[in-house]
């Protein structure tokens, strides 16, 4: 019986009934930038708890020619939030007669973040993209703006899982007597598969499919690679 | 924050080809102070058998102390070893004793068994066992240590790779966690010998 039903307790029933705005939709990103690319890849499930509200639901935004917004969190905030950049995106192009720089862009979601610092947008971004001297950089933030500019990053539900690895596979941590060097998009886009397919293994908001975006001189590419899917 | 990452600390075990690893920091420290850099989580128990117990310090020290005794009145009765797994139902026994006031430590037991086949175990802080046949993680950076294991390891592993291979999910681990690392000791568990080896790591 509810506590409340019962006449002498009902004063007791705490008034928790307060409207929340938020909600964490789960999913991953995980960004690789190299000498001539940039990787950025998720996963394609979107989440509630224990239900799945979809299972090709990809949460990559391409916002230019030359960067992708990787957004996973609320999703609300994810489509909000994307929504925006790319209306300043096009307000830019229109102002300037030139498509926004990816250092430009950093800047603007780190701003865009901040600007809501008191009721925050729930959200794991990590934008990538080539800068103007062709590399591959990779830009990562907390919900209010704080960003990290790095070759790599693993944002989202799995980040904790997938970045140790990164430091280790990528970032060649912890490694003695080797050269280091950067790494190829070949070899990149293994290790993009492989954290994912751990990932899946461990974490419930993780699963599905892979959806990996690849931007080089020549354009973007697009893939995609199944994941488990219980 | 919990009571668990109170003191920091991590343990992973996982199993080769007739061998186990075992490896733990020895870090220990209260919330973001680090007091010491030379406090091991793991205890051998009998020459093939080890266990490790993260989490509140204090009841690290205690559960190990009770584990010894009630092991010494075991072998002192059956005159034999412990089997890791009659060591492990007895741990789990005395965790759920403690059941609505446990001890803050979630321990794994790591081992060979009487036929010296590899054997491995994880369980929660009210002695709930877990054996799964790969490799088994806990302490305040579970989650990247699963991570790595779970890209790292594969069955049948030599005596030597195991141990580099538990020694880089531990160390890569322990990075990325504020209040676990500060060192490391690995633990190569064989038929006809133990291997201890310290792993330098970074100390920040």
């Amino acid at each position: 019986m509810a506590l409340a039903s019962l006449p002498h307790l009902s004063g007791m029933k705490k008034n928790d009934s307060r409207f929340n705005p938020y909600d964490d939709n789960g999913g991953s990103i995980v960004a690789i930038g190299g000498d001539n690319y940039l990787l950025i890849a998720s996963d394609t499930r979107l989440s509630t708890g224990y239900s799945i509200y979809t299972r090709n639901q990809s949460k990559l935004f391409q916002v230019s020619n030359k960067s992708i917004v990787g957004c996973s969190g609320c999703w609300c905030d994810t489509l909000t939030l994307t929504r925006l950049i790319n209306a300043r995106m096009q307000m830019y192009l229109h102002e300037h007669n030139k498509e926004m720089s990816t250092p430009a862009l950093a800047q603007m979601i780190s701003t865009m973040l901040y600007y809501k610092r008191f009721f925050p947008y729930y959200v794991s971004v990590v934008m990538g993209g080539l800068e103007p001297d062709g590399s591959g950089w990779v830009y990562s933030y907390d919900p209010i703006g704080n960003l990290e500019r790095s070759k790599f990053h693993a944002g989202g539900s799995s980040g904790a899982l997938l970045q140790p690895l990164l430091d280790n596979q990528v970032g060649l941590k912890n490694i003695q007597n080797i050269v280091e060097e950067s790494i190829t998009l070949e070899k990149a886009s293994r290790i993009v598969q492989d954290v994912f397919i751990s990932a899946a293994e461990r974490d419930i908001y993780t699963g599905d499919e892979i959806h990996i975006m690849c931007i080089t001189a020549d354009g973007i590419k697009e893939e995609k690679v199944d994941l488990r899917k219980d | 924050m919990s009571i668990l990452a109170y003191n920091g600390g991590a343990v992973v075990a996982m199993k080769g080809k007739n061998c186990v690893a075992i490896a733990s920091d020895k870090r220990f420290g209260i919330q973001a102070q680090t007091l010491s850099v030379n406090f091991e989580k793991v205890f051998e128990m009998s020459p093939h058998l080890y266990v490790g117990l993260p989490g509140l310090a204090t009841d690290t020290q205690t559960v190990h102390q009770r584990l010894k005794f009630r092991q010494n009145l075991y072998e002192l009765k059956e005159g034999r070893r412990m089997s890791p797994k009659a060591f492990s139902a007895m741990l789990s026994n005395l965790l759920y004793e403690r059941r609505f006031g446990p001890y803050f430590v979630e321990p794994i037991v790591a081992g060979l068994d009487q036929n010296y086949e590899p054997y491995i175990n994880a369980m929660d802080l009210i002695g709930c066992i877990t054996q799964p046949d790969d490799f088994v993680v806990s302490g305040t950076c579970a989650s990247q240590l699963y991570g790595m294991c779970e890209v790292l390891w594969e069955p049948n592993l030599e005596p030597d790779d195991l141990f580099e291979t538990i020694s880089q999910a531990l160390v890569n681990a322990c990075d990325r966690d504020a209040v676990s690392g500060w060192g490391a000791v690995v633990h190569i568990i064989e038929k006809d010998k133990v291997t201890i080896k310290h792993v330098k790591t970074r100390m920040d």
